[in-house]
């Protein structure tokens, strides 16, 4: 494709003012999104996936201040809009799925005037359409009985259902992009396949550009065709998802596949990923925040880190990248026997 | 093998409000009729073992009723009904709030979801790991500091950290102390309730060699709820699948993820996403699971969401029946039976 992605984001920084210090949150994060395509932001907690989003959808908490970058959504830059701007783009252009679908729907509002609500700001549909339109937007996420539960209340619902009705919202004015902030967290392993599901069709029904963001790896490789691996408010990886798999070039990233229970035969295979996180505060982080836990780590790794090359289909942000398989991926690239 | 814990036809019922309003059971009441209060079957007739030194886990969605089954074998709740038998007692007989004080309540312990909540937050780590020993091995002074420091340092947490409050840990700390306040009265049976759901793949890597060496050390038997099957596959010798109140089906780990029989076990592994994909059609549910106020016991309790659904289904609730070391409640379970039989 060579059209232009839908977003862009390039440069990103973010920090936080608090008490005992500034916290360098986000640091020259890039990454874009094109036109129908389903990327994955993976990482530990801490890492800045979520802050990313905020960033991007002009939501941060007041203690957090842009620094540098742009988020290219067309032509306008998401960071330097103004607040009236942003808030005709935010549901109509870009839309979000919160973590927690129960603590972010309002629990007053039955969900069919939620949904309502949506569709007259940002769908320009009259207000005495808006209703039966909820309706068949419940119906569209696969809510039995769409016309009793659009008079529920959030708390009537399971989980499940809660964050039906926070897609349904979230789609309601057909954004060109989606942000789905660990969308299944809290839920069944069985809900989250069917919820996952029906984001991912909706997605490719509406060629709509999703950003899915989670610390579950394996689920991110199932769902999405490209993962940005962040550590520490860094990208340390941007690959398609199976050339990542098979061959990461990070040493961050083997480490967190080397640990996903999936891919171990036996608990002894995990390896667990040695140090933590650096902490953000700190005035004398190295270039490569990772550089204090790596095992490869070379005199080079004092120097800034690399940047992507446009067009560039793998990225690595290592002086020392990993080149061929390592020992410890071998026997996760045996074929699976099949579950069901 | 000697069995540790038997469990056996335990069942807890809850009474719900909801249902027929007061006035009309107001009226029932006055013209002669029976007032009946709706319950909710958090468990129902659920039945089985955990040998000394074994490993069991629990999986099964939320409601299903894990925690109620746990809550009840740990006896911080009464049962409505059966028996809990830890070794040659029967501890069910006792009333929670008595077995509080019990000399084999150190025998059952449990280490709860997020260390972070289910630690006191106004104590600190020694406090924490000390409270158990103190109430229920009554030490006190140097012994007490000893054996907290002992159990502490078992469970990789430095000694230093011992005065930290839970806010200044790190969550794998956090979870090393629940850990450490759980088996620091040496118990035989360990109940483990999510004990990584809070946490990152690299520290929950961490959080599972460690209970794995410990069982190894000690001796203890675990039952471990997760919905993580994945962790489930990794640390148990043997699953059992719960759905609505009751076990859907139990057999050896390894062969029950690879050869599933049940419907609901065959939905949930196929749901579990994978590293490596493996193009297999994924079987998905549809539909809300069945209410579990007043369940007809005629149908089967995942009638309507299983794909198979018969005329049988809803009206021969499907009995645990035993195929080898497996056991199965679904009439069609021998269909996919040969199949588990070659693998094995």
């Amino acid at each position: 494709m060579t059209a232009a992605p839908t977003l862009s984001v390039e440069g990103l920084s973010v920090e936080f003012r608090t008490r005992s210090g500034i916290v360098r949150a986000l640091e020259n994060v890039s990454f874009a999104v094109d036109k129908g395509e389903t990327i994955a932001l993976v990482g530990e907690s801490g890492s800045g996936k979520s802050v990313t989003a905020y960033a991007v959808m002009g939501i941060l908490d007041p203690a957090g201040r842009v620094t540098a970058g742009r988020a290219l959504l067309g032509s306008l830059d998401l960071l330097s809009a103004g607040p009236g701007k942003l808030a005709e783009v935010r549901g109509r252009d870009i839309a979000m799925i919160f973590q927690n679908p129960r603590t972010a729907l309002n629990p007053i509002r039955p969900v069919g005037r939620q949904i309502a609500d949506v569709l007259m700001r940002h769908g320009k549909v009259p207000r005495r359409e808006a209703p039966a339109q909820a309706v068949e937007m419940l119906r569209a996420v696969g809510i039995t009985d769409p016309v009793r539960r659009a008079k529920a209340y959030p708390f009537e619902m399971s989980g499940g259902m809660c964050q039906r009705v926070m897609i349904a919202i979230a789609l309601a004015a057909k954004p060109s992009l989606l942000i789905a902030d660990e969308p299944t967290t809290g839920l069944d392993v069985t809900t989250q396949a069917v919820i996952m599901d029906l984001v991912n069709e909706l997605a490719k029904d509406m060629g709509m550009a999703t950003i899915f963001i989670t610390h579950d790896l394996a689920l991110a490789g199932q769902r999405s065709a490209r993962i940005v691996v962040m550590h520490a408010g860094h990208v340390v990886e941007n690959a398609p998802t199976s050339d990542l798999f098979a061959r990461p070039r990070h040493p961050y990233t083997a480490e967190l596949i080397a640990a996903t229970p999936d891919s171990a035969a036996s608990l002894d295979e995990l390896a667990s990923i040695p140090g933590s996180l650096p902490d953000l505060r700190r005035t004398d982080l190295p270039p490569c925040r990772y550089s204090e836990r790596c095992p490869r780590k070379l005199a080079a790794c004092a120097q800034p880190l690399p940047q992507p090359a446009p067009g560039a289909a793998h990225f690595v942000a290592c002086w020392n990248p990993l080149q061929e398989l390592p020992n410890n991926l071998e026997a996760i690239s045996a074929p699976k026997v099949s579950a069901a | 093998m000697t069995v540790l814990l038997n469990v056996a036809e335990v069942s807890k019922v809850f009474p719900v409000s909801g249902g027929p309003g007061a006035w009309v059971r107001l009226k029932r009441r006055f013209s002669g009729g029976v007032e009946k209060l709706p319950k909710v079957y958090a468990v129902d007739n659920v039945s089985f073992v955990i040998e000394k030194g074994e490993t069991v886990g629990l999986v099964g969605e939320s409601g299903c009723g894990k925690s109620t089954l746990v809550r009840a074998l740990t006896r911080l709740i009464d049962v409505s009904d059966g028996l809990v038998t830890l070794g040659k007692r029967d501890v069910s007989l006792k009333p929670a709030r008595v077995f509080a004080r019990d000399r084999d309540r150190a025998r059952i312990q449990m280490v709860f979801q997020d260390a972070g909540e289910s630690v006191n937050p106004r104590f600190t780590a020694f406090d924490a790991i000390a409270d158990p020993l103190r109430r229920l091995r009554k030490l006190r002074g140097k012994a007490l500091t000893e054996r907290v420091e002992t159990v502490a340092s078992q469970c990789g947490l430095p000694l230093a950290l011992l005065t930290r409050y839970p806010h200044q840990l790190s969550g794998g700390q956090r979870a090393r102390v629940g850990i450490a306040r759980a088996i620091a009265v040496e118990p035989e049976l360990l109940v483990l309730d999510e004990p990584t759901a809070a946490l990152d793949v690299s520290v929950q890597v961490v959080i599972l060699q460690l209970l794995q060496r410990l069982k190894r050390e000690f001796g203890m038997s675990y039952l471990f709820v997760s919905h993580d099957l994945s962790v489930v596959r990794l640390l148990c010798d043997r699953v059992l699948v719960m759905y609505l109140g009751k076990i859907v089906e139990s057999g050896p780990a390894a062969e029950v993820f690879e050869h599933p029989l049940h419907p609901y076990t065959q939905a949930l592994v196929a749901a579990v996403p994978r590293l490596h994909e493996d193009g297999v059609e994924r079987l998905r549910l549809s539909g809300e699971p069945r209410s579990p106020i007043d369940p007809d016991p005629n149908v089967c309790r995942f009638y309507g969401r299983c794909p198979r659904g018969t005329n049988a289904c809803k009206t021969v609730m499907p009995a645990l029946r035993s195929f080898g070391d497996r056991r199965v409640a679904c009439h069609f379970a021998e269909e996919f039976l040969p199949q588990a039989r070659i693998a094995s």
